[in-house]
């Protein structure tokens, strides 16, 4: 081995290599590459690569993920989560879209292209009005998110079922019969389960 | 070969489907049981095929496959429920299955950029970040590294996610079955950060996979070095490449989307990195508008696996055999109790087999069917004293938004004939 690691095993990673492999940003902007890019330069680069899934204005095809507008509605009965009314930090597009989109054809833009799509995804969820608008290292974290202060901790043990922890019922432990109030085959959309009649 | 038909020779149709079918219909199964009966059944008083003639030697299945008879235990998918199969769910058949441990070929699988063919001539996997030497091994490499055996459940953080606002897939394989449970060997994360020399400002973990989703979570430091495992084989054999050839990480008791398969880069850093894994998705929206965020455990949970929709009471009253599963992802399960009348009263199961911190833990309940109508539920302790709550206590208290941990208490309704429905009640 070339280090003294406890069991000598594995070998030192080269600076190159860690370039190579080290993509991720973080929100304090940790890890955002060199570059820049405009709305107006990342309309083009987003009809060309990712309208055909999400739409030309992010409200999504069929069921392929819709990226703006729901603002105001994660109290709602049926919430729209996008970018603009959910995501909590800037650094998770940029980061994601070019660690995996396009779907199929992954890390195939530039840092300035990736740039420019955030900018654009900001622009169609109203964060930002000016198509000039320029994002880059030295803007990227001044651009705050709309839903970021709406996170909390895993605060799941402390819900009342659970905090109780005792021994539960046993006899006698609902009042009067039990009703049905719902049944799954009046949905009927559990998928045949072929020939062998599985999944009713 | 006559012997690998479906049809006996008295004519009854032996598959699956044929018995469901006539025992579901009534009548034709039983009287023509009774005429076999009568003069003897010719499955015993006739020399069968497989008596005569001779079978497949030693050479016809260097790698073996189950019966074709079984050929119906497979694992399903919901179209519907995503845009792409590529970036979608499938489930385990838990109806068909028993024990605790499920056969590799039948482990649910999940992929966000489809399943990553890589020789692991050429798999990589690198430590670098808050570390005294960054790290690059080859898998030769990490078998080098000292081994150990685990016995762990990996359940999707979705498992039953469909259920938030009512009964809605019939049956335990599509409620519950993005579950799965196996013998991980594989190298204590512990090592390989030893190896590094994790800095003392070294807090958190980026894992990191080689698809096409460069599938990315971060980990608590503490985590890692408790009890993760960098595992490379399954029930004893390699990884299957759908879960994570060959390489995965194995995260006891914590929501599946953190096991990150095809593992290549670990990072070491002092902060969360925010990702869109643990920010857009595996953050659970309550109803006030707030989501949780960095929910890692799986709680106590446990369903009836037979009967269920998929797996109904065939054979009519008299002597049955209730069964399910039961798991946590804090530590043991220690009770597991069945009601047969939606709740109003339960009894204690007899837990069988091996009971193995954050494992899947097998239940029975042998009972003798009057038969009459049950509304059949299970509910699960483990061992810190989580019980498993009902999916009313959880809507109460997170909304019906939730997507992620759901672990209420599920009902089967059973009707006279003993076919199975997913069912809420009152």
């Amino acid at each position: 081995a070339d280090h003294d690691g406890p069991m000598k095993l594995g070998r030192l990673a080269t600076e190159d290599e860690i370039a190579a492999w080290d993509i991720d940003i973080r929100p304090d902007g940790l890890g955002l590459p060199p570059g820049r890019g405009t709305v107006a330069q990342g309309e083009p680069i987003y009809t060309d690569n990712c309208a055909v899934c999400h739409g030309d204005f992010g409200e999504g095809i069929g069921r392929w993920p819709v990226l703006a507008g729901g603002q105001d509605t994660l109290t709602n009965e049926r919430p729209i989560k996008t970018v603009g009314s959910y995501w909590p930090y800037l650094s998770t597009v940029y980061d994601y879209i070019r660690r995996a989109m396009p779907f199929g054809n992954a890390r195939s833009l530039t840092d300035d292209e990736v740039y420019a799509l955030t900018a654009y995804v900001l622009y169609l969820n109203d964060i930002v009005d000016d198509e000039e608008f320029e994002l880059s290292p030295d803007n990227f974290t001044e651009i705050g998110m709309p839903n970021e202060d709406n996170f909390i901790p895993d605060t799941r043990p402390a819900e009342e079922h659970y905090a109780e922890k005792t021994e539960p019922c046993m006899s006698d432990c609902k009042p009067g019969p039990v009703k049905i109030t719902m049944r799954a085959q009046v949905l009927d959309v559990t998928p045949d389960g072929d020939e062998e009649g599985g999944g009713a | 070969m006559s012997g690998r038909n479906n049809k006996s020779k008295s004519g009854v149709d032996t598959s699956r489907r044929g018995f469901l079918t006539a025992g579901l219909a009534g009548g034709a199964a039983l009287a023509a049981t009774g005429m076999a009966r009568a003069n003897g059944d010719p499955l015993i008083t006739e020399i069968q095929d497989w008596n005569r003639y001779l079978g497949d030697g030693v050479d016809a299945a260097p790698y073996g496959m189950p019966s074709e008879f079984e050929a119906h235990v497979v694992r399903r998918d919901v179209p519907w429920l995503t845009a792409d199969p590529v970036s979608s769910v499938n489930f385990t058949p838990l109806h068909e299955l028993d024990g605790i441990i499920t056969p590799n070929g039948l482990c649910f699988e999940r992929h966000h950029g489809g399943v990553a063919e890589i020789d692991p001539a050429d798999h990589r996997l690198m430590i670098h970040g808050l570390v005294e030497r960054p790290l690059v091994f080859t898998m030769q490499d990490l078998m080098r590294f000292p081994r150990e055996n685990r016995i762990y459940f990996l359940e999707c953080a979705a498992n039953s996610g469909m259920e938030w606002r009512g009964s809605q897939l019939n049956g335990c394989q599509f409620t519950h079955g993005m579950v799965h449970c196996v013998v991980y060997t594989g190298v204590p994360l512990k090592y390989l950060l030893d190896e590094a020399g994790v800095k003392t400002s070294g807090k958190w973990l980026l894992a990191e996979g080689a698809d096409a989703a460069a599938m990315t979570r971060s980990i608590p430091i503490e985590k890692a070095l408790e009890d993760c495992l960098v595992a490379f084989k399954m029930n004893g054999e390699a990884l299957r490449p759908e879960q994570g050839y060959p390489v995965r990480l194995v995260v006891p008791g914590w929501e599946g989307n953190m096991w990150i398969k095809w593992l290549r880069r670990l990072e070491v850093g002092d902060e969360p990195w925010g990702q869109r894994e643990e920010t857009s998705k595996y953050t659970d929206l309550l109803a006030n508008g707030q989501a949780r965020r960095h929910t890692w455990a799986m709680e106590v949970k446990s369903v009836i696996t037979s009967p269920s929709p998929q797996a109904p009471i065939a054979h009519g009253p008299g002597r049955t055999v209730i069964t399910g599963l039961a798991w946590s992802g804090n530590g043991r399960i220690d009770r597991v109790d069945v009601s047969l009348d939606g709740g109003r009263n339960w009894r204690p199961a007899r837990i069988d087999g091996p009971s193995i911190s954050k494992a899947l833990h097998r239940f029975y309940l042998d009972i003798d069917w009057d038969g009459s109508e049950m509304l059949l539920q299970s509910r699960a302790m483990d061992e810190t004293g989580m019980i498993q709550p009902m999916k009313d206590e959880l809507r109460a208290a997170r909304g019906e938004n939730s997507i992620y941990h759901n672990n209420g208490i599920q009902t089967w309704h059973v009707n006279g004939d003993g076919v199975a429905e997913n069912v809420e009640v009152s």
